[in-house]
């Protein structure tokens, strides 16, 4: 058979592949790169959490385990939410355990959009949100944030983009790849707009643990703001647990009972090892957290110093664990500054226009690597912007 | 204090403007810190860790259970000077338990290591026993493990 084009969808055939990818084919021919472009933390697994994944294999939990996940679990989550973010939720009803919080995201986008509703997304952000929301047949509308604003969304950008056709506000704090995050008291101002409206807010706080100098809050946290809110978690950054595919979702009653039923019939359930390894995340992991946020943390200070040392001019991310300088000075796009930096010094950053066209003019640089990377790779892009 | 030194053991080449960055302090007191340190017998020295094993080192270590008589006055403090003040003696540990001190001993062979027990430590005269165990193959030491295997994790492609 030649041409599948017929075969196609026209949903799939729509979406671009990720502009990261590129960078990471190009990436693929140089092994002795430097790389800064995954958004990955460079810790392995805590081997507590390791272990509790080994031996719930060794009693043979090798099933599929309840659609929601195991009610140990679902009833962990509840006491973390409520310990670390003061949230509460009831453990039968309204959460469930997916996989990774990508699959969170999906699944509330599928649960709540009709064909031609719009999802406002503010960018730079993650990549998946426009993608997801295209394949729910709803309209992405990005929201342009700017370095001004610090990266947050300002209330009146907000208020402006409230459309009767919009349903779903992605809420993406603390921000891949900006590392902005919004503050406890840029909230109420952001719900007061919200309120006026009957838009859903998805807030996407997979990086809820990976804040500095302050503790994240949650929209859901505001009043009122619980009722209308899927905040999404995972395990993936704040427990360096990427691999093992573990997010949650946290919502309404009648929101969680709609996307379990998407993910009973897509998912079944999420990975049964995974699952024990995530209760003892959950109940014992917060020593751990804290000793990586903390070397996060000194990476950031030692990476901002240094690309501001260079001439870089740097918002100064308060969350996640990436950079996101300016180019403009430099006189070049994004891409061509990125993949000139790869071929001629080795190290790879990610162009900020792959997180949306406000991306432009911008790179992420993802600062959890070994700090002795992080030294050469400052040498070396020092270089190459001197002889640019 | 602590928090510099806890960086310096995992990686002494940082240097104090390094170290001031990391932890968001000023480099004149990580710098006095350090000084402070050195001044109060904390800071010992910094050395680097080397797999000798694969360097091509050719030697042998033995961890050597000692018994001895501690002597009035002195406790075991005196025996131990002793012991450890032979270079061949890598580390030396009080224990409690079973047997008294415990002696890591490097040597080029096995027959030298013998040789150093029967010669020079059991002939202490407050030494009244000891147990040579040799050293097979080192997971991890210092908390630097050794044998890992090959990290041959394929990665992902996109994000
Ligand atoms: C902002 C954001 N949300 C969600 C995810 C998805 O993470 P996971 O599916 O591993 O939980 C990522 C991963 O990079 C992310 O950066």
């Amino acid at each position: 058979m030649s041409g599948y084009a017929p075969q196609i969808s026209a949903r799939a055939a729509s979406l671009r592949p990720s502009g990261i990818r590129r960078f990471f084919d190009l990436l693929e021919e140089r092994r002795d790169a430097i790389s800064l472009g995954i958004g990955e933390p460079d810790f392995l697994t805590p081997w507590h959490i390791r272990d509790s994944g080994i031996y719930s294999l060794e009693k043979g939990f090798t099933k599929y385990t309840p659609n929601a996940g195991i009610s140990a679990l679902r009833a962990e989550c509840a006491r973390y939410m409520e310990r670390r973010f003061g949230l509460s939720y009831d453990p039968a009803g309204e959460i469930l355990v997916t996989v990774g919080g990508s699959e969170a995201l999906d699944l509330c986008v599928r649960a709540t959009v009709n064909p031609g509703d719009e999802v406002l997304i503010p960018q730079p952000s993650f990549v998946a949100y426009g993608p997801v929301v295209a394949l729910a047949g709803g309209v992405p509308v990005p929201l342009a944030m700017s370095e001004g604003n610090g990266f947050k969304l300002t209330p009146s950008l907000l208020a402006s983009a409230l459309t009767p056709r919009a349903r779903v506000l992605v809420l993406p704090y603390p921000c891949n790849p900006t590392g902005a995050i919004l503050k406890k008291d840029d909230l109420p101002a952001l719900a007061g707009v919200l309120a006026r409206s009957n838009i859903l807010v998805l807030s996407d706080e997979i990086y809820a643990e990976l804040t500095y100098g302050c503790r994240h809050a949650s929209i859901a946290g505001e009043p009122g703001m619980k009722e209308r809110t899927v905040v999404v978690g995972g395990l993936s950054k704040s427990h360096s647990m990427t691999g093992w595919r573990m997010g949650f979702a946290y919502g309404p009653r009648e929101l969680i009972a709609q996307m379990t039923k998407i993910h009973q019939y897509a998912i079944m359930s999420a990975p049964t090892t995974s699952q024990y390894a995530a209760l003892t995340a959950l109940r014992d992991g917060d020593t751990f957290v804290e000793s990586m946020r903390e070397s996060y943390n000194g990476r950031r200070r030692y990476m901002l110093d240094g690309l501001r040392a260079a001439g870089f001019s740097c918002f100064e991310p308060r969350g996640a664990f990436y950079l996101f300088p300016s180019i403009r000075a430099y006189g070049i796009g994004s891409e061509e500054f990125c993949e000139k930096l790869l071929l001629s010094q080795n190290v790879a950053v990610i162009p900020g226009n792959a997180f949306g066209e406000s991306g432009e003019g911008f790179i992420r640089i993802c600062y959890a690597v070994s700090v002795e990377n992080l030294k050469e790779s400052l040498i070396r892009i020092e270089r190459f912007v001197r002889q640019l | 204090m602590k928090r510099v030194l806890k960086l310096l053991e995992n990686d002494a080449s940082l240097g104090a403007g390094q170290i001031a960055l990391l932890l968001g302090v000023g480099e004149a007191d990580v710098e006095r810190d350090i000084a402070a340190a050195r001044r109060e017998g904390i800071l010992l020295g910094s050395r680097s860790v080397i797999n000798w094993e694969k360097a091509g080192g050719d030697y042998v270590t033995a961890m050597i259970e000692v018994r001895v008589t501690p002597q009035r006055g002195e406790g075991f403090d005196r025996v131990a000077e002793r012991i450890y003040q032979f270079d061949e003696v890598e580390s030396l540990y009080l224990m409690s338990g079973g047997y008294d001190l415990q002696a890591v001993v490097i040597g080029k062979s096995l027959k030298d290591v013998a040789r150093f027990v029967a010669e020079k430590l059991s002939t202490l005269e407050q030494v009244t026993g000891t147990c040579t165990h040799f050293l097979l193959k080192k997971y991890k030491e210092g908390g630097v493990v050794y044998a890992r295997p090959d990290d041959a994790q394929e990665r992902v492609a996109y994000l």
